[in-house]
């Protein structure tokens, strides 16, 4: 491999700590490239992919989701942060399958019927995929039948379902009654977020939880099925 | 004789342009406008506290206030604001909404889902809140990231202006979407400001 040119400086030359906190560096500045590479280095030195994605990718993707939390960063930062991730991801999806690990959980995703605004719902499929979820996710525009056809066929422990406009964030009841209607509310997790929605609303239209972002989409999703797991446990 | 009392409507300041016309139009002499930042829509949950501080900062100074805002995806946080400064608004759920009308809003909606809408505001300052603000001047990778899920743009006109069309169809263009047209006028922003203002409103374009 050629050496790097003057006034860059070789990923391979840092040790683990230092390349560590390079990535987290290079997510920050979306810069893809550079995440593929530190993840294709870690690899190298005999890192298991799931310590790369967690310690690397994920830990990275969580101060960006900070500091866009408390406005340092914007929705192009958080895109860019978010597409350096997928570049690593896309490099240990395959390692991580062969490791034979079973997913954590799984959650089926999608935006409700008339909204077609997907980003935030993108990034929370990633987190979610990130920290070993498998996450089934059905795109944008869907109708009640479309969740409860793939709730069937995939049988997952979440409903996740997202909306930017707050003509079309009220389907999320339609959908949540309709589970209720066939008796299947209690098999899922329901998970709500999207800009203008909010713990009330969550609360109103009968879900288990509102996440305000991806990072706390993760930690309640992890949350709520330990509960539930725990519940199970009991009852047997 | 005592001064008549005066009025304030707080505005959107993607609405200053509008609100100021028709109230130049239609006379309202006793109504002062306060505009807040319109890039306050990059953080909705910012609108109803901004919107709560200026209601106080006036009230002891005005017969009445008005808030010329949609819900503007605060998710019904700026309507229980103004339910307990007990202050109204406009109707609907944002721009796009009120000038339409909202069952000509809801039938572009239904029709595409998947449209972009501009307003006369959107359209003068595109470059600088959707090109630059969404970044795309400088990540142009990033265009089908915002936009790759729209169909067409929708330009609900305000006021006619002969450069405002192809206007939209450029902006169309660089977004990569079927461009429609649509004359609103001001819609419904007009009808609720005047009955505000309390005066017979005078017909204004379009008729």
């Amino acid at each position: 491999m050629a050496e790097a040119a003057e006034g860059e400086f070789d990923l391979k030359s840092l040790d683990d700590a230092e390349l560590v906190e390079q990535v987290h560096d290079d997510m920050y500045n979306g810069l893809k490239a550079e995440v593929e590479e530190a993840t294709h280095i870690f690899l190298a030195r005999g890192w298991a992919p799931d310590k790369v994605l967690n310690d690397a990718l994920v830990e990275g993707m969580r101060i960006v989701g900070i500091d866009f939390r408390d406005g340092i960063l914007f929705v192009p930062e958080v895109l860019l942060a978010a597409n350096a991730m997928k570049g690593g991801m896309a490099i240990l999806r395959p390692l991580l399958a062969d490791t034979g690990v079973e997913p954590i959980g799984k959650i089926v995703i999608g935006t409700v019927k008339g909204d077609i605004h997907d980003i935030g719902k993108n990034l929370v499929g990633m987190m979610l995929e990130g920290a070993g979820f498998e996450v089934i996710d059905l795109g944008i525009n869907n109708a009640a039948e479309k969740y409860l056809a793939a709730l069937e066929e995939h049988k997952p422990d979440f409903l996740g379902m997202s909306a930017l406009l707050t003509t079309t964030m009220p389907y999320m009841k339609v959908v949540i009654d309709e589970l209720k209607a066939k008796n299947l509310r209690d098999k899922y997790i329901v998970l709500v977020g999207g800009a203008p929605l909010n713990e009330e609303f969550g609360k109103a239209v009968g879900a288990d939880a509102y996440c305000r972002d991806a990072a706390i989409a993760v930690e309640t999703a992890k949350r709520l099925l330990a509960e539930r797991r725990a519940r199970l446990a009991a009852a047997h | 004789m005592d001064a008549p009392a005066r009025q304030l409507v707080i505005a959107c300041g993607a609405l200053a342009h509008e609100v100021t016309a028709l109230k130049r139009m239609n006379g309202w002499t006793t109504l002062d406008v306060a505009c807040l930042p319109p890039e306050l829509h990059n953080r909705p949950e910012k609108i109803a506290p901004a919107v709560r501080e200026k209601i106080r900062e006036n009230r002891g100074r005005y017969a009445s206030i008005f808030v010329a805002y949609g819900d503007c995806g605060t998710g019904g946080a700026l309507d229980a604001v103004l339910a307990e400064e007990c202050v109204e608004r406009i109707a609907g759920a944002h721009c796009y909404e009120f000038y339409a009308g909202p069952s000509a809003f809801a039938e572009l909606a239904d029709a595409e889902p998947g449209t972009f809408y501009l307003t006369d505001f959107l359209l003068r300052h595109f470059d600088r809140l959707v090109i630059e603000a969404l970044g795309i001047d400088r990540h142009p990778e990033l265009l089908p990231v915002y936009f790759g899920n729209y169909r067409r743009l929708v330009y609900l006109a305000q006021s006619p202006k002969p450069d405002a069309e192809a206007g939209a169809r450029a902006a169309a263009a660089r977004l990569g979407l079927e461009c429609v047209v649509k004359q609103t006028g001001y819609g419904d922003l007009d009808t609720s400001l005047a009955a505000f203002a309390g005066r017979q409103r005078i017909p204004v374009w379009p008729a």
